[in-house]
């Protein structure tokens, strides 16, 4: 069974489209990643699904219910995780726990052993009576993924569940959400623009840019989509036109792209040609100033989709427009 | 659909709260109990046309500022919605299956348990200062009354903070409210020393008749029924009660 279904969901904010009827399906016990950049959309999305937003147009179906008819089904079958914090500051870590768990309508011996359960997994159980106003970073987003996860729900909701935290930090939610969605089955569903975080956790991965869904598969499948390694070289400027020549010639290459000194081609098994076309090159009498091989990873996929990397901090003008409004209409 | 744990829940944060922020209870009663301490020294021994002549302006004034203080502390409310937005807590709230219903019932039980205790502070303060109550049965029926006018204020900021998402907005429609409201309940005079314009709107103001049957109930002096101050104060409330709550069901979160 599916344990989200979107048909053709959009969201607009005045005159922009944040989502842009996207459909997509995810299968009930996947760890299904949205990638994408700030202002893509991603949180949009999430926000609909979890009842937060009503779409513009299209329809969903999360945990087998539909998302404008059956709302309140919804919220008791899912967990999640804002992308802002979001628990009480004045309250205790245990309190906001308790205080969830109560919501829910969870009896008290329930809770008590949840409670207990959850704040072992996140590492919290010695802190758990501090307010929470004297937690750290990680701490506040350790005790928001107990909290989600206290009602034991059927889905998990991630919005950039590592945004602003250290890389050890980083490595330890991982590993986390890895056994949760392994051992417990639970379906997850995060957002993310870290790349790694894509690529080692998620099973299948949706590239968002501009509100649509630009790529969807296998992180494994993107990345050998690309057609093989990139190898870069570097040589005098005279040079690049006669060594792009060479390239074009060397079988399997593809995508042979300049860049000011710097040349490179993607080809599959990148390091059984690399003598080969080293050779071809000082048989013409060129000189190379360096050569590197690079395993293909989500970056290269997504610059191959949109032509842009994901960390430009400098967009272009109407994309942080877009990201602006998108941002000021969602508070 | 009111489920009775949602609202319980919701109360007892406001009550842990409540208790922890002794910052937030001194600021939400300094006004009043200023105006009670420096205005009922002030003007002890003035007189205003309109009072029963057997009755001091203290004692016409005390049940003044404890609408006063339900006014106050109940459009604050509001306030900790939004600012339980900005902390991002309240999308914490609103996803849980708790219905919107709930969610608004358990804030107005805590508002007005919050609101009705610093009322009391005003009158325990005020009964040092030498005001007078008429009788136990009397305070216990007053409750009746300022737990009405607690819901009609915290309902009132309830739907403003769902449609303004900025504090400060807040803060600005908060002042421009609350004094109209005060200044033209009777809290202060008898509202027949007003102009017969203003004192129309003075009837369409619904602390007006809290104050009035507060006043009725503590001193024993009253413009209207006591039974029509309640009986208006109830529909009005019933009535809040499903505004805010229909403002909350159809108003996005985040």
């Amino acid at each position: 069974m599916d344990a989200i279904v979107l048909e053709g969901l959009t969201k607009t904010f005045g005159s922009v489209k944040a989502v842009d009827t996207v459909s997509l399906r995810i299968p009930e016990g996947q760890l299904f990643g949205l990638l994408g950049p700030n202002g893509a959309g991603k949180t949009t999305i999430i926000n609909m699904l979890t009842t937060l937003l009503k779409p513009t147009a299209g329809a969903a179906t999360v945990a087998g219910f539909n998302l404008s008819t059956e709302p309140d089904n919804i919220r008791r079958h899912i967990g999640i995780i804002f992308q802002d914090p979001s628990l009480d500051r004045d309250l205790t870590g245990r309190e906001n726990i308790d205080f969830h768990a109560m919501m829910y309508g969870m009896s008290k011996e329930l809770r008590h052993q949840k409670i207990a359960e959850v704040l072992e997994v996140v590492d919290l159980a010695q802190k758990a009576d501090l307010l929470v106003d004297q937690y750290s970073g990680g701490m506040k987003r350790r005790l928001e993924i107990a909290r989600g996860l206290v009602h034991s729900p059927r889905i998990l909701f991630l919005d950039e569940p590592t945004l602003g935290l250290d890389a050890q930090t980083r490595r330890r939610i991982w590993d986390y959400l890895r056994s949760l969605n392994k051992k417990l089955g639970i379906t997850v569903i995060l957002t993310t623009h870290y790349m790694e975080e894509a690529d080692s956790l998620c099973d299948r991965i949706a590239i968002i840019d501009h509100g649509r869904i630009i790529a969807l598969d296998t992180p494994e499948n993107l990345k050998s989509g690309l057609g093989g390694d990139i190898l870069t070289f570097e040589c005098d400027e005279t040079e690049v036109d006669r060594v792009i020549a060479i390239l074009q010639d060397i079988s399997g290459a593809s995508s042979v792209i300049s860049d000011g000194m710097k040349i490179s081609v993607v080809i599959p098994n990148a390091e059984r040609h690399l003598p080969e076309i080293i050779a071809n090159v000082q048989a013409a009498g060129i000189m190379l100033q360096s050569a590197s091989i690079k395993k293909p990873s989500l970056e290269e996929v997504f610059i191959s989709y949109t032509g842009s990397t994901i960390r430009e901090e400098n967009g272009s003008l109407s994309d942080k427009v877009r990201s602006f409004t998108i941002r000021r209409m969602r508070q | 659909m009111i489920e009775p744990v949602a609202i319980y829940v919701i109360w007892y944060r406001e009550m842990i709260k409540f208790v922890r922020s002794k910052l937030r209870i001194i600021g939400a009663i300094a006004m009043p109990l200023f105006m009670l301490v420096f205005m009922g020294f002030g003007f002890r021994r003035i007189d205003v046309p309109g009072l029963p002549p057997e009755i001091g302006y203290f004692q016409y004034f005390v049940p003044g500022i404890i609408g006063m203080t339900l006014l106050f502390t109940g459009v604050m409310v509001g306030m900790v919605v939004l600012v339980d937005r900005q902390f991002g807590f309240l999308k914490e709230i609103m996803v849980t299956p708790a219905s919107r219903v709930s969610i608004v019932l358990g804030r107005i039980a805590g508002g007005a348990t919050t609101s009705i205790i610093q009322a009391l502070i005003i009158l325990g303060i005020s009964l040092f200062m030498g005001f007078r109550v008429s009788g136990i049965p009397q305070l216990i029926a007053a409750f009746i009354i300022m737990f009405l006018i607690s819901v009609i204020f915290i309902s009132a900021g309830l739907i403003l903070a769902s449609r303004l998402h900025d504090v400060h907005d807040y803060n600005n429609v908060m002042n421009f409210m609350n004094f109209p409201i005060f200044l033209l309940s009777g809290a202060l005079f008898p509202l027949v020393n007003l102009p017969v314009a203003i004192r129309w709107l003075s009837f369409l103001n619904p602390l007006t008749y809290g104050v009035d049957a507060i006043r009725g109930l503590l001193i024993g002096v009253s413009a209207f029924s006591l039974m029509g101050d309640f009986l208006i104060l109830l529909i009005i409330a019933i009535v809040m009660i499903l505004l805010a709550a229909s403002a909350f069901k159809t108003g996005e979160v985040t």
